[in-house]
């Protein structure tokens, strides 16, 4: 007899099934209602670059304590998926438990000793019941949602409510829809011993929250930021940034009277001709953003110097996927920090966001815009794969109704009129941000020649070095005063005093909170401090010198936002010691919590002791 | 180039058009280009057209890439915002500029090295897309900035300075402006004034992408006997289709023509384009034909020049995106921002 694994609200289900096959909306129908229940979740896909045919999983972590974080492992598999029944089998902890679509006998050898195998005769009952093949393969999906509600306990109100939702208007949907999550769960009432050691009790943890992926939200958020143009070329795993753009515009930016829009959006022949568009767009007085991957990040490098330096603000989404080349594109890492901060040939900087959920991909996605017009030069926000591309449980998107759009330096007609001196490269107010004007404000004042080339501070062509310098410094004070106003660092202190902190960044966040918590519960003491943007805040450099070691967790290969402080924040490379996970799948508390409790309890912490992937 | 400060003063009788400025209002910085250079020509005609267009200055935008060409648009318009962006991209850089003020207008000025090697993609995706817009390639057939190297529109067979023989195919930027749905299409030469000043005046009257190729001698590295682009070779070969004159309004043109010589084009502006036909059979308002035309006088070795095709009724980038009348960057935040209670609605949506 196996043994069982017993929890309750928390535990690992993970679907496997084939790309195209329909399964998408039953796991989400799943995964909503236990939210529904009142039960944290954190849910992941993990899909090829494929459109039909390969497989697919889906991962839903059921926690009531509320950690949002990849637990790894899998107390459940719902295996929907021949090609990979064996190394699906093989992922289930001992214990745990595999449903599967009975209906075709499988030789023992196929199964495990260790484990609860719960067979349901889905194939079987869809053939009874359908005779197209369309329903088969889609009412199949709903059918072992069905079966899985009696097996782990899910309300099956809940799961009415949202069908009638989901099919508002299409009451014949609906119904079918309810017959077969039915006739799943009838069978399994009649045929299985439901519940099973894995079970679902209402809670009431979710609170407010909201569940939504962080390419929509930032999208969202470009549209409370003002973004009027959008230029973008398809590339995973960006591509339902610009389109949830796209659709909230639809929705919040056509004129009610006229159906006229509010807004462009091309989708450009590359990502050269985004971000040129966007310059253009911006430089014109637009607000403008480019959504892209790494490998566009690569092709836009050259229009980003010239953002720089010419000074011209751009909003550049980077939704970043497994590099280098075209690398793992359906999978997540953070490789693009060093490429982002330091774009284009010649010394550049630039402003980076690090979002670490939907939220604040909402809230960067319209500060971005904010930050780009005050310091008029590029601005990356730099998301995820797993960010941008899953539902995340997280807090509600808010708004002041009272904000404005801060479109910095701009100098207008009245006060050219006036008088007003107008140098297009002027530090007027000694924070190394200068004026600029749009086309066709003034008649005969305020016109300048925009150049990639060097200039003085009127905008006059010049080679010579003393001009040059002076213009090469006025950036960098931009870029000092750039500091104290992008999104500061948010400190957690541990319960007691310690000389051990970590730092870390973007969707390793939720890792991190339940890493830290499981680190407490051990007895070890951490500070942490999570970076939200470069240029880095005097708090970065105050965090490290008050603590003897500090953990830099990130999701690359090389520490590159380690590398970013050492280099920015003159730290010894022996202060910092790399925590890199990056073979492609979300960082998780498990692998963090090892990293750093097994140095600090062995009291050996080197540098350079990067732990491999897991 | 000229080493002498330009005097600001001029004339006190200098003419003046209906909005008071003189021509010398339309000027920008002194050309730091070769003397002689065709481009300089090319300058002087976007001036004069202006001029007589009766352009505020201040409402057009000048944009370009980067070349010989490119430094240009700081030789004229002073009072204008000029952007010279990178190599090869101006194209989208101006559909940008575009999209955020539909109500400027914009003056794209690209060479051959830039539109037709390294930004031939851009030159040919913002035609397609229907950029309204004035691009002209200040077409010399040759990289003039560093010094002699062939261009992807230099002639299969025509001679370099130093003597190679040219191997590749020439790019007609013309013959792709037509396939690609420009909506307006010219080609002219910097040595013939009273070709070039009336056809940019008609594109930059025209609400479409209006493309202008001209043929532009450069004299450091590409006038010489076996080039194809010399000034010599140019006005030997020079097969004029029409001769235009652009009428506004309030100034008729009365000259006398022979019946059957005339064709009035009227623009979606109110302008109207007198061609003086110089082939009984060409009709610009056929692509096609205008497409078969320009083969077959190439292969006779001739260099079509003229308005070559032009469709009278255009649609433009932001009537296919059917965007606002008013110009997207001076929307404010009532009329983007959808506020807290839309925000609040949306949340109950993602619960």
């Amino acid at each position: 007899m196996p043994g069982v694994i017993n929890a309750t609200n928390d535990f690992v289900v993970k679907f496997a099934n084939v790309n195209g096959s329909g399964s998408a909306s039953a796991n989400q129908l799943f995964a909503k209602s236990i939210l529904r229940m009142g039960i944290p979740i954190a849910s992941r896909n993990i899909f090829p670059s494929n459109i039909q045919g390969l497989p697919t999983w889906f991962e839903v972590r059921v926690s009531g304590e509320g950690h949002l974080g990849r637990r790894g492992g899998v107390d459940l598999m719902v295996a929907m998926n021949p090609q990979t029944w064996d190394r699906d089998v093989a992922e289930i902890d001992a214990g745990g438990y595999l449903f599967y679509d009975s209906t075709r006998p499988l030789p023992r050898s196929r199964f495990r000793e260790d484990i609860n195998v719960i067979g349901v005769p889905l194939t079987e009952m869809c053939n009874a019941a359908y005779t197209d093949a369309r329903q088969r393969q889609l009412f199949k999906n709903i059918m072992y949602v069905g079966a899985l509600s009696a097996l782990l306990q899910i309300d099956p109100g809940v799961v009415e409510t949202l069908l009638s939702e989901a099919y508002k208007g299409k009451e014949k949907l609906a119904k079918s829809n309810r017959d077969a999550f039915h006739m799943g769960r009838d069978w399994a009432l009649a045929n299985l011993a439901c519940p099973l050691g894995l079970r679902l009790e209402r809670a009431d943890k979710v609170g407010e929250r909201i569940y939504v992926d962080g390419n929509s939200a930032a999208g969202l958020g470009a549209v409370y930021g003002g973004a009027t143009v959008c230029a973008w070329y398809p590339i995973t795993p960006s591509t339902s940034l610009a389109e949830g753009f796209e659709k909230y515009c639809r929705r919040f930016r056509t004129e009610p009277d006229t159906g006229k829009k509010r807004y462009a959006i091309v989708q450009a022949e590359d990502e050269l001709a985004s971000i040129g568009i966007v310059i253009g767009a911006a430089w014109n007085g637009a607000r403008a953003f480019t959504a892209t991957s790494g490998p566009g990040i690569s092709l836009m490098q050259e229009f980003v110097g010239l953002s720089y330096f010419a000074e011209i603000p751009s909003v550049i989404f980077d939704v970043q996927r497994a590099g280098p080349s075209t690398g793992m594109p359906t999978r997540t890492q953070q490789s693009d920090v060093l490429a982002a901060a330091y774009a284009s040939h010649g010394d550049t900087k630039h402003i980076v966001l690090f979002p670490e959920d939907p939220n604040e991909c909402f809230q960067f996605g319209a500060d971005a815009f904010d930050i780009a017009d005050r310091f008029q030069q590029p601005v990356f926000v730099l998301l995820d794969l797993d960010i941008g591309m899953n539902d995340w449980l997280c807090e509600p998107f808010a708004w002041d109704d009272n904000r404005r759009m801060d479109r910095g330096k701009v100098m207008t007609a009245e006060e050219l009129e006036a008088g007003k001196v107008f140098g297009r490269y002027l530090d007027a107010d000694g924070d190394g941000i200068p004026y600029r004007t749009y086309p066709g404000t003034h008649p005969n004042k305020g016109a300048f020649f925009t150049r990639g080339t060097s200039r003085d501070r009127f905008a006059k062509y010049t080679e010579v070095g003393a001009a040059y310098v002076d213009n090469m410094q006025r950036l960098l004070q931009k870029f000092e005063t750039a500091k104290g106003v992008v999104p500061h660092p948010i400190l957690r202190r541990a319960a007691e005093p310690t000389r051990v902190g970590v730092i870390y960044y973007g969707s390793s966040s939720a890792a991190m909170q339940e890493a830290l918590t499981a680190l407490e519960a051990e007895g070890i003491q951490v500070d942490a401090l999570r970076i939200r943007a470069f240029p880095f805040h005097r708090d970065v450099d105050a965090f490290i010198a008050e603590h003897d070691t500090v953990f830099v967790v990130e999701q690359n290969r090389d520490a590159q936002l380690r590398t970013l402080i050492m280099n920015e924040c003159s730290i010894a490379p022996q202060q910092l010691i790399p925590v890199l996970h990056y073979d492609g799948t979300p960082i998780t508390a498990r692998f963090i919590r090892a990293a750093i409790g097994d140095k600090v309890l062995a009291n050996k912490v080197l540098p350079f002791a990067g732990a491999a992937a897991e | 180039m000229s080493f002498l400060p330009k005097p600001k003063l001029h004339h006190p009788r200098l003419p003046v058009n209906a909005l008071g400025f003189t021509r010398r209002d339309y000027e920008g910085a002194i050309s730091t280009l070769c003397a002689g250079c065709g481009h300089d020509s090319i300058s002087a005609a976007i001036i004069q057209a202006c001029f007589e267009l009766d352009i505020e200055p201040h409402r057009v935008a000048k944009m370009s890439g980067i070349g010989c060409s490119s430094k240009t648009p700081d030789y004229f318009l002073g009072a204008s915002h000029g952007f010279n962006s990178v190599h090869g991209r101006m194209p989208s850089v101006l559909t940008g500029a575009n999209l955020a003020n539909r109500e400027l207008l914009y003056l794209g000025v690209s060479g051959d090295g830039d539109s037709a090697s390294i930004g031939f993609g851009q030159f040919a995706h913002s035609i397609r897309r229907g950029v309204n817009m004035t691009y002209i390639v200040e077409n010399n057939g040759v990289y003039g900035l560093t010094k002699g190297q062939f261009s992807a529109t230099s002639d299969k067979g025509s001679k370099a300075k130093k003597g190679a023989i040219n191997t590749d195919e020439a790019i007609d930027l013309i013959g792709i402006a037509l396939q690609l749905g420009a909506t307006y299409v010219g080609r002219s030469f910097s040595g013939d004034k009273d070709q070039l000043v009336p056809l940019i005046k008609g594109a930059m009257r025209h609400d479409g992408p209006a493309f202008i190729d001209c043929i532009s001698p450069c004299v450091a590295f590409n006038n010489h006997e076996g080039s194809t682009k010399s000034y010599d070779f140019v006005r030997e070969h020079n097969e004029a289709m029409n001769h235009l004159d652009v009428i506004i309004g309030r100034n008729p043109i009365t000259a006398d023509y022979a019946p059957g010589e005339v064709r009035d084009v009227q623009q979606h502006d109110g302008s109207v384009l007198r061609l003086r036909k110089l082939h009984a059979e060409y009709d610009p308002t056929d692509r096609v034909g205008a497409m078969h035309h320009l083969h077959e006088r190439k292969a006779a070795g001739e260099i079509v020049t003229g308005l070559l095709y032009i469709e009278p009724d255009p649609q433009d980038l932001h009537a296919n995106l059917g965007t606002v009348a008013r110009p997207l960057n001076r929307l404010g935040d009532a009329a983007l921002v959808p506020g807290a209670a839309a925000l609040e609605k949306l949340n109950a949506s993602l619960r």
